[in-house]
């Protein structure tokens, strides 16, 4: 039945350090051609994690398989490539001479000239990789990701530090990229980066998947809207009694109003009560990330 | 018996045609871009080309005119020593810059790609030789060209011997290259190459030393590749000692940088 393996399966992922618990019991499975953001706040352990898929670190427990293999096997064969979020490039070569050198550690590769052109960097090939900004070396980073043609690609934290115009222009590139078929998993604390590139966001939290789906089942999680309404001496026991209503909140003359459905809380007040000022709010992404990993 | 071929595999990935690379990634280009590396890099070419041939003109040249014991010009012995001296450093810092490349988070990014370790440090071992043999055909360069005379084969053994015999220090530069990932490890390996080139006799012979240091110095990584290497010149013959000398250090620094290599690969 499986004719697939995963390209990624986690099971039961721990890792410590010392006292602190990085990853804990992390259980995560990709399909292939999936394009996944693992988003959480810094220390939720995502680097963690991202180097223990890539065999750069040996977890305390668990298991990864990628495409049902080791992750050694995987980066052997050059089916997963990464970009990882700093160092790694020799400041006295030429962003093209490390591209064609790196080229020459695979097995097969993509041609030099593609992946600087796919990388948006083939203009400043002859430059000294110590004299680019953080944004092309991260370009560069991103064409030696290219050129095996991965099947998996690993983005850990790839826009960290870079200004508006770099995050636009490396989401770019890897945007025109998008080979079908490529299953793509970066690693990010910017919410707006996973809502625009992901088909699905995992949410981490202390080292634990919290919240995992499309990202409008995500936005669903912290989900519905707020009725707020001025009601002096409001009735809560009536309003909690409402389908839907998950909390009831009384300031002062506010109350306000947690609930999957708006227009039975709304009706209800304005039919049914003197409420006034009646106001409705929709959550949105960043407070479905707030409530899913505020720390418990 | 009949084997029924698993169902026809449609996946749209790669996996049935992708295959490591051949010699865990070692490769001609990848050496050749190395060596333009560290050719362009002008501290090393200072240190490795330009420094020994001066170290000639400003002390061997002086000794025009004077002859050794078998008659063969005093210059030549000088040129010979310096010759190792220039492919000492030259494998050294060419071993060693396996420190820098550490401290840059290079080792990492290789640890992302297919390229075996083992295939690194041949690559890295491979570069060191290449410069090495740059440094001793400088040196012979300046030498001839200053009116040094001698034997044919004199030129080819001697040559070869400082030239291989540099194979100690490629092994002594990843030592120390696996020891500190520091990015300015041959700042500090400069000054304790040239305290090991004087007590290996390169700069001037021990027998002007004190007794206990050149007893002490017999004892040092660079001594036995020196007397070795003059030795087609001084026609001493094999000395037994020095051959001792240099195959318990390349033992000691090859088994010392094997160690830690594996230590640094192992670690996940």
């Amino acid at each position: 039945m499986t004719d697939t393996p995963p390209a990624v399966e986690l099971a039961g992922l721990t890792k410590t350090f010392g006292p602190v618990t990085a990853v804990d019991g992390l259980s995560l499975r990709i399909e292939p051609g999936e394009v996944v953001a693992f988003l959480g706040p810094n220390g939720a352990g995502k680097t963690t994690t991202v180097d223990m898929l890539l065999g750069l670190a040996r977890p305390d427990a668990g298991t990864v398989r990628l495409f049902g293999g080791t992750p050694g096997d995987a980066v052997r064969l050059g089916r997963v490539a990464a970009v990882m979020q700093t160092g790694g490039l020799l400041k006295d070569l030429t962003v093209a001479e490390t591209v064609r050198m790196t080229a020459h550690f695979y097995g097969q590769s993509r041609p030099a000239a593609e992946v600087l052109e796919r990388a948006g960097i083939a203009d400043i090939a002859d430059r000294a990789v110590g004299k680019c900004s953080g944004g092309q070396q991260q370009r560069l980073r991103f064409a030696l990701a290219l050129l095996p043609d991965p099947d998996l690609m690993v983005l850990d934290e790839p826009t960290t530090g870079m200004d508006v115009e770099g995050r636009r222009d490396f989401w770019q590139a890897i945007r025109a990229d998008a080979r079908s078929g490529r299953t793509v998993l970066f690693a990010t604390h910017y919410l707006d980066e996973a809502d625009a590139y992901a088909d699905r966001i995992v949410l981490v939290r202390q080292g634990r998947v919290v919240a995992d789906g499309t990202t409008a089942e995500i936005k669903n999680l912290a989900a519905g809207r707020v009725v707020r309404a001025t009601l002096p001496g409001a009735d809560q026991t009536a309003l909690a009694a409402l389908p839907g209503v998950q909390s009831v909140e009384v300031r002062g003359e506010a109350v306000l109003v947690h609930t999957e459905d708006s227009d039975v809380v709304a009706r209800h007040l304005l039919t049914r009560t003197d409420a006034r000022d009646l106001e409705i709010t929709s959550r949105n992404l960043e407070d479905a990330f707030l409530a899913l990993t505020a720390a418990a | 018996m009949t084997v029924t071929a698993p169902s026809a595999t449609t996946t749209p990935d790669r996996a049935g045609t992708r295959r490591p690379p051949a010699l865990g990634g070692f490769s001609a280009p990848v050496l050749g871009i190395e060596i333009r590396r560290v050719l362009r890099n002008r501290r090393t070419l200072v240190f490795i080309l330009v420094m020994p041939a001066v170290f000639f003109l400003l002390f061997g040249l002086p000794q025009r005119g004077q002859n050794l014991d078998n008659g063969l010009p005093v210059t030549a012995w000088i040129m010979i020593s310096l010759a190792v001296y220039a492919a000492m450093v030259a494998t050294t810092s060419a071993g060693a810059a396996v420190a820098t490349e550490r401290a840059l988070g290079w080792s990492r990014q290789l640890r992302l790609t297919p390229l075996r370790p083992a295939a690194y440090v041949a690559t890295k071992v491979a570069t060191a030789m290449v410069l090495g043999l740059l440094g001793v055909l400088v040196e012979f360069a300046v030498g001839a060209a200053s009116g040094v005379r001698m034997p044919a084969h004199v030129w080819i053994e001697s040559g070869l011997t400082a030239w291989i015999g540099s194979l100690v220090f490629a092994a002594l530069g990843l030592f120390v290259g696996y020891l500190a990932p520091a990015e300015n490890v041959m700042q500090f390996m400069g000054p304790v190459l040239a305290i090991l080139a004087m007590l290996g006799g390169l700069f001037v012979p021990l027998e002007i030393l004190p007794h206990a240091m050149q007893q002490i110095a017999k004892f040092t990584p660079v001594y036995g590749v020196g007397e070795l290497a003059r030795s087609p010149l001084t026609g001493a013959g094999v000395d037994w000692a020095a051959v001792g000398n240099v195959a318990a250090w390349t033992a000691f620094f090859g088994l010392g940088a094997a160690r830690l290599f594996r230590r640094d690969t192992t670690r996940v």
